[in-house]
C-alpha cells in the first residue's frame, strides 16, 4: 500500500483559494480549460503560466507535494513532448542524428502542448486539493439546478456522488487492512507468477465487497430512521454564498482572458 | 524467539503533509516465552507497533529483531514468508478477513499458503476447533452465516493453525459478550503454557493484562511510557490516570480498603479469594502485627 496517498487528495487549509466559493472554482477552472487552448504565443502562454502558478502559491500547499501527486503524469508531458519532436517537420533542422532529423518547430510544438497539458493538469489538480469532496458536490447540484425543470435528478446524483466520496478513505482503509491480514496469512500480492496473483485478489475482495454491502445496508437504515426522504423541501445545512473574494476573483480572471486574446499571435 | 525494538519510529504518509508519527523512538525488550501486554489509549500507537512483528511495515527509523530477523527502513528479510509464518497475528475484528466458501476452507487458507500438508491441516482444524469452541458440524458452514462470536473464533483458528511461535493479539475480545471474552482468553493462556508460545496481548483490559501478562508496556503517543512487571507498573495509579487508563478492579479495592481501614495489604497479583483469607486472618488476628 503506498500509505493511502491519492493524487489530489483534499489538504485542509485556510488560504484564499481553500475559502472561495466552490462554485466559483469550478466555474472558473471550467473556462481555463478552454482557453488553454487558446494560448498560441509566448507572451499568452506566460499569461496563462502566471496565473496557474500565482494560484498554485495562492493554496499555500507545498509545492514538493503537488508536484509529486502529479508525478503519474510526468509521464505523459514527457511523452507529449517527444511524440511532438519526432512527428513535426517544420522549420529549421536542428539536429541531425544519421538522417534522423530534429526540427525547430518540432521543438516549439512540443514544448506549446506538453506546457498547455501540464497547465491543465495542475490548475484542475488545484480544485480537488484546496475543496472538499462535499462542497465539490453541493456546488454541482448547485450548479445543476436549472436541469430539474426537465426531470433530471440532480439531487439523487448529487447524493450518490457525495456518498461514493464519503465512502472512497473508508474503504482504502478496509483494503489496507484487509490485505495486511490476508498477507499475515501467507498471500503475496507482490511476487510470484500472474496467475498466482490474480488468485490472490479473491482474499481480497471478497471481505470487502461483504463489508461494502454490510455498509450500504446500515447507512440507508440509518437514513430512513433519520426521516430522508429525497430533495424536496429539503433544508441545506451549509449555504453556498457568494462573498466579496468570488466577485473579485471572477473580474481577475475575466482580465485574464482579456490579456489572453490581447496577447494571442505576440 | 526475542523481539526487540531500537529507537523505533514511524511515519504513516511520510512526506505528504498528511505526515503523522504514530511511533516515536519506542525500544523495549520481549523475552522469548513471555507473555506481554501493551496498554494504551485508542490511538497510542499499539496497532502500528503490532505491524513491525511480521514485517507488514518496516520502520521509518530505527531497528526491530524478531529473533533472527531484522527489519529497519531499508533492510528486510529475505524469506518475509518464513518469518510470518513463525509469527501469527489475529488483527482487530479479524472477522473481517474471512472469505471462503466452508469454515473449514477458510481455517485452513493459512497453512496452505505456507505449505502445510494437507493431512497434517486436517489432524490441527479438528484440534483447533475444539480449543476455539467451535464445533464439527460448523465445519462445513458457510462463514457468514455464523454469529459475530463465531466468525470471530473461525478467525483466530485460521490463525492458530498455522502454528506460530509468537502470537500477536490486537484487541482479540473486543466486542465479545463477558463470558465469550473469558473463555477466549483462557484459550489464549492455555496455549500459551501449552505450546511455550511468546504472547503479545494489546488489550484496554487491565484485569486482563493483571490476569495473564508477565510483563506490561505501556504506550502513550507513540513512546512507552512505563513497563515492568504487571503487579509494579499497575498499581500506579496517579500514573496511569495521567495517560487516561485505570487500574485493575483488585487495586481499586485494596486502595480504597486502606482508606477505610488504615491497613495496607501489598498488591500481588493476588485473586479474589486471597485477598478475602488475608483480609480474614488479619480481623482474626487482630491486627497484632502491624
Ligand atoms: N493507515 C494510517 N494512516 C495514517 N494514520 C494512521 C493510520 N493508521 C493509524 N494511524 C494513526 O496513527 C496513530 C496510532 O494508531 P494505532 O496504531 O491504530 O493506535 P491504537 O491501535 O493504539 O489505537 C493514530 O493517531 C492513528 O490515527
Ligand atoms: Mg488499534
Amino acid at each position: 500500500m503506498n500509505n493511502g496517498l491519492i493524487i489530489g487528495q483534499y489538504v485542509p487549509g485556510e488560504s484564499l483559494v481553500h475559502r472561495l466559493d466552490p462554485r466559483t472554482k469550478i466555474t472558473v477552472i471550467f473556462f481555463f480549460v478552454f482557453i488553454v487552448f487558446l494560448a498560441n504565443s509566448v507572451v499568452s502562454y506566460s499569461v496563462l503560466t502566471l496565473f496557474a502558478l500565482a494560484s498554485t502559491f495562492t493554496t499555500r500547499i507545498p509545492i514538493y507535494y503537488i508536484l509529486k501527486g502529479l508525478t503519474p503524469v510526468w509521464f505523459l508531458i514527457v511523452f507529449t513532448f517527444i511524440l511532438h519532436l519526432i512527428v513535426t517537420n517544420e522549420g529549421n533542422v536542428l539536429i541531425n542524428i544519421i538522417g534522423f532529423k530534429i526540427y525547430s518547430g518540432g521543438v516549439i510544438q512540443g514544448f506549446a502542448i506538453s506546457m498547455r497539458f501540464f497547465l491543465l493538469i495542475l490548475v484542475t489538480s488545484l480544485l480537488t486539493l484546496t475543496t472538499t469532496p462535499i462542497e465539490i458536490t453541493d456546488a454541482i447540484e448547485d450548479m445543476l439546478h436549472p436541469l430539474k425543470k426537465v426531470r433530471f435528478p440532480v439531487h439523487e446524483l448529487a447524493l450518490m456522488m457525495s456518498i461514493s466520496l464519503r465512502f472512497i478513505p473508508t474503504l482504502m482503509q478496509e483494503t489496507d487492512k484487509i490485505s495486511k491480514a490476508q498477507a499475515s496469512r501467507g498471500v503475496d500480492f507482490r511476487t510470484g507468477p500472474l496467475k498466482e496473483r490474480i488468485k490472490a485478489v479473491v482474499p481480497l475482495l471478497v471481505p470487502l465487497f461483504v463489508s461494502a454491502f454490510k455498509r450500504a445496508e446500515e447507512l440507508a437504515m440509518a437514513m430512513e430512521a433519520r426521516g430522508y426522504q429525497g430533495g424536496e423541501g429539503r433544508s441545506k445545512l451549509r449555504e453556498l454564498k457568494l462573498e466579496k473574494r468570488d466577485f473579485i476573483i471572477f473580474a481577475l480572471f475575466i482580465a485574464v482572458v482579456i490579456t489572453l486574446f490581447a496577447t494571442r499571435n505576440y | 524467539m526475542d523481539i526487540t525494538f531500537n529507537h523505533v519510529s514511524y511515519i504513516y504518509q511520510a512526506n505528504t503533509p498528511f505526515a503523522h508519527k504514530a511511533i516515536d523512538d519506542l525500544s523495549f525488550h520481549i523475552p522469548s516465552g513471555s507473555f506481554t501486554a501493551v496498554v494504551g489509549h485508542t490511538g497510542s500507537g499499539k496497532s502500528t507497533l503490532i505491524q513491525h512483528l511480521n514485517g507488514l511495515i518496516r520502520p521509518s527509523d530505527g531497528e526491530v529483531s524478531i529473533g533472527d530477523y531484522r527489519l529497519t527502513n531499508n533492510a528486510k528479510p529475505a524469506d518475509m514468508k518464513e518469518l510470518r509464518s513463525r509469527v501469527g497475528v489475529v488483527f482487530q475484528y479479524p472477522e473481517h478477513q474471512l472469505f471462503e466458501e466452508t469454515v473449514k476452507k477458510d481455517i485452513a487458507f493459512g497453512p496452505e499458503n505456507f505449505g502445510v500438508a494437507s493431512e497434517e491441516i486436517d489432524k490441527r482444524i479438528s484440534r483447533i476447533t475444539a480449543d476455539v469452541g467451535l464445533n464439527e458440524e460448523q465445519l462445513e458452514r458457510s462463514p457468514f452465516d455464523l454469529s459475530g462470536g463465531q466468525m470471530r473464533r473461525v478467525a483466530i483458528a485460521g490463525v492458530l493453525a498455522v502454528q506460530p511461535e509468537v502470537l500477536v493479539l490486537d484487541e482479540p475480545t473486543a466486542g465479545l459478550d463477558p463470558r465469550g471474552q473469558h473463555e477466549m482468553m483462557e484459550m489464549f493462556h492455555n496455549l500459551h503454557e501449552q505450546q511455550r508460545l511468546t504472547t503479545i496481548l494489546v488489550t484496554h483490559s487491565m484485569e486482563d493484562a493483571v490476569r495473564y501478562a508477565d510483563h506490561v508496556i505501556i504506550l502513550n503517543n507513540g513512546t512507552k511510557y512505563m513497563e515492568g512487571k504487571p503487579e509494579d507498573v499497575l498499581s500506579r495509579k496517579e500514573a496511569l490516570q495521567r495517560v487516561q487508563l485505570d487500574v485493575p478492579e483488585m487495586v481499586q479495592f485494596l486502595d480504597a480498603f486502606e482508606k477505610k481501614f488504615g491497613k495496607k495489604i501489598p498488591f500481588r497479583r493476588q485473586s479474589a479469594a486471597a485477598i478475602a483469607s488475608e483480609i480474614r486472618d488479619r480481623l482474626r488476628e487482630g491486627d497484632r502485627y502491624e
